[in-house]
């Protein structure tokens, strides 16, 4: 048993970053009060644009190709996610509704963009982030083995932000004015926060999280870009409410989901798990989704005006 | 109330010229001519009867889409779970199709009643969470769409494995596909089915119980304000779950169309792109049925051209989605289309006015 964990792990720590940056990107934006179902579509876009920038500077920069990918796909995330900003902040638009249209674009888009420069609409990367074992830390006894072995570069760089992020919500003003907005933004407009600007930053914040998960999923296990993130969007989503909306919530909502998947994607190999149905290893995550939907549904940690367009004039 | 009505006409309009400038500017931008490209389109979608049976066939499942996103929002739900609901409705339309052998009007009555059925049971569990427990219809028909994923995934290998691919199930036997030798003949060919038919009724059949009958006017009611829907003595709740019941049946039917009509067979792997399209098809009708009807058929064109013109240029067939999801984006922030007409009224009106106001100027000299 303990060779099976210690073998599946890496990959399941591997599998909750992206889901982790993606769904802390989604926290950022129903902090600020904006509801972005559109995760799935920012995640597509950072795959895309991080395929295209690593696959053309590999051949001619091979060091720093990568981590140009990540950046670019942070900035295609923001300039994507502003089409969702500018529809719910400033026009009032049905937010779920303006996501919808934000996944359908970018599947069709990137798809269209890949096959006129590919043929195909895949882009294959040369070779994506290499895995390396922690030095020191992973050389202690069972948690080095766990935590500390086989691990990307990406993975860290993604805890890192997750607890610089925890720092920004909860110690700055900055943070305080982003929960205010989506809790109470008249409150916070009759108090000089401008409302629409820390809504702006919280939607861009989610463009640029959501497309850095993107591109993490292309530079760890996948190394193409096939105009999907196979639904990883909506389970950041899902992390969210089953994270009940704080940091440390959607980190352990994100690993658990990452572990069940990697747990059900292993199971054929596994004698142990292989007499479990796959079928309900496979619809293990959303079935406790629903569950924990239920179960929070009377103590709702949501922000309070999530999805109601503010209106500066209204009071 | 006419005008309203024209109003949201003229706004799908411009929606759709939006979403197809948007496109004739991608092709431009990929080095292509836009005029031939949407002369492919259409031209593939409408240039003889079999490619019109298949552009009809197309918009089938379409219809039943847009009709489920559109009567839930009329409940003033949002139904984004009409991808799995039809995948689930034409498992089970599927699963009776092959495990029965009965004379066709009655496999054929079972096995769009499985559908409906399938269907409206996937949209109930929402439905009673929704009721029951508040929890937000969106996050939770999502998840079912991908339970509903791995549950066909799973089932169709397992049960009904087709004869060369494990990745689809065996093909239906022609007693039990709702194409019809006649049909398909007067079409030259075509994927044209008799789903068509259906959706036809489902578009009749809606429209009267959203105007005609009590239980729309409960559901509408509940809608607009749940609040004064409950002061009024109606039963909220049991409303909300027989709206998205009712969502899910036509989905449902929709999946039957598309996998037992249109296709012969039932893929795993794939979440029909279908149930998205449908909350398009339900914006740009304006939740209408008739225009819900319409907007389909527009969309069944774009898509039953796209291979055509893809086949004759080189624009990628995506082309056809992106027009599409452009034009929810548009219709999202229809907003900003509405202003625009309204200034155009207002200027039109205001030199109107000033017409008016010359006239008795002058008689009066």
């Amino acid at each position: 048993m303990w060779a099976i964990i210690s073998q599946i792990f890496p990959y399941a720590m591997a599998f909750t970053a992206p889901l982790l940056i993606t769904s802390l990107g989604g926290l950022f934006s129903e902090k600020s009060g904006v509801v972005n179902i559109g995760l799935e579509g920012l995640m597509v876009i950072g795959s895309f644009s991080s395929a295209l920038v690593i696959s053309t500077f590999q051949p001619i920069y091979p060091e720093g190709a990568i981590w140009l990918g990540l950046i670019a796909a942070m900035a295609a995330g923001i300039l994507f996610s502003l089409l969702h900003a500018f529809a719910s902040i400033n026009l009032n638009a049905n937010q779920v509704i303006s996501g919808t249209a934000i996944n359908m674009i970018a599947g069709a888009l990137t798809v269209f963009i890949a096959r006129n420069l590919t043929g195909s609409g895949n882009i294959h990367i040369m070779s994506g982030l290499t895995r390396f074992n922690v030095p020191l830390l992973s050389s202690i006894p069972v948690i080095g083995k766990l935590f500390f072995s086989q691990t990307y570069m990406s993975t860290w760089l993604i805890l890192l932000i997750l607890f610089v992020s925890r720092f920004v919500i909860y110690k700055t003003a900055f943070g305080l004015r982003l929960r205010a907005c989506g809790d109470h933004p008249h409150a916070a407009d009759a108090a000089g926060v401008n409302v629409y600007v820390i809504r702006y930053i919280g939607v861009m914040l989610s463009g640029a999280f959501a497309g850095l998960g993107g591109a993490a999923i292309l530079v760890t296990y996948s190394g193409e870009f096939n105009g999907s993130v196979a639904g990883l969007g909506f389970l950041a989503l899902a992390s969210l409410i089953f994270g009940q909306w704080k940091p440390l919530g959607i980190l352990g909502a994100t690993f658990f989901f990452g572990f069940a998947t990697t747990v059900a994607n292993v199971s054929q190999a596994v004698p142990a798990l292989a007499a479990i149905p796959p079928v309900l290893l496979k619809t293990f995550p959303y079935i406790v989704t629903l569950i924990a939907l239920i179960i929070f549904s009377k103590s709702s940690q949501a922000p309070k005006a999530a999805g109601e367009p503010f209106d500066h004039g209204k009071k | 109330m006419k005008t309203t009505v024209n109003k949201q006409v003229i706004i799908g309009l411009i929606s759709v010229v939006l979403g197809l400038l948007a496109g004739a500017l991608l092709m431009l931008i990929t080095g292509n001519n836009p005029f031939e490209g949407y002369n492919y389109l259409f031209r593939g979608g409408l240039m003889n009867i079999e490619r019109i049976g298949n552009t009809l066939a197309t918009a089938t499942p379409l219809i039943f889409t847009g009709l489920s996103v559109a009567f839930a929002f009329k409940t003033g739900l949002f139904n984004i779970g009409a991808s799995g609901q039809m995948l689930f409705g034409g498992l089970c339309a599927t699963a009776v199709g092959l495990s029965f052998d009965m004379p066709r009007f009655i496999l054929l009555a079972a096995m769009i009643l499985a559908a409906m059925i399938g269907g409206g049971l996937w949209a109930l569990i929402p439905g009673f969470l929704k009721a029951r427990f508040n929890v937000h219809e969106v996050v939770a028909t999502i998840m079912m769409n991908w339970i509903s994923y791995w549950v066909i995934y799973y089932t169709v290998p397992a049960f009904f494995k087709g004869e060369f691919l494990e990745t689809e199930s065996r093909n239906l036997p022609a007693a039990a596909s709702l194409k019809a030798p006649w049909l398909t003949n007067l079409f030259d060919g075509s994927f044209i089915n008799y789903g068509l038919f259906l959706a036809v009724i489902a578009v009749i059949l809606i429209e009267i119980i959203l105007n005609r009958t009590i239980l729309g006017f409960e559901l509408k009611a509940a809608g607009y304000n749940r609040f004064s829907a409950e002061y009024a003595g109606m039963n909220v709740n049991r409303n909300i779950i027989l709206s998205m019941v009712i969502a899910g049946a036509l989905a449902g039917v929709g999946g039957a169309t598309f996998y037992i009509g249109y296709a012969s067979n039932i893929q795993i792997g794939v979440l029909p792109s279908l149930g998205f399209d449908g909350i398009a098809v339900a914006l740009l009708g304006s939740n209408a049925p008739y225009g819900v009807f319409i907007s389909a058929l527009f969309f069944g064109i774009l898509h039953s051209g796209k291979g055509f013109m893809n086949a004759m240029t080189s624009i990628p067939p995506e082309i056809g989605d992106t027009i599409i999801a452009t034009i929810i984006y548009f219709a999202a922030t229809s907003v900003l289309i509405e202003k625009g007409v309204n200034a155009v009224k207002a200027k039109l009106s205001g030199m109107k006015n000033k017409e008016q106001e010359s006239v008795p100027a002058e008689g009066g000299r």
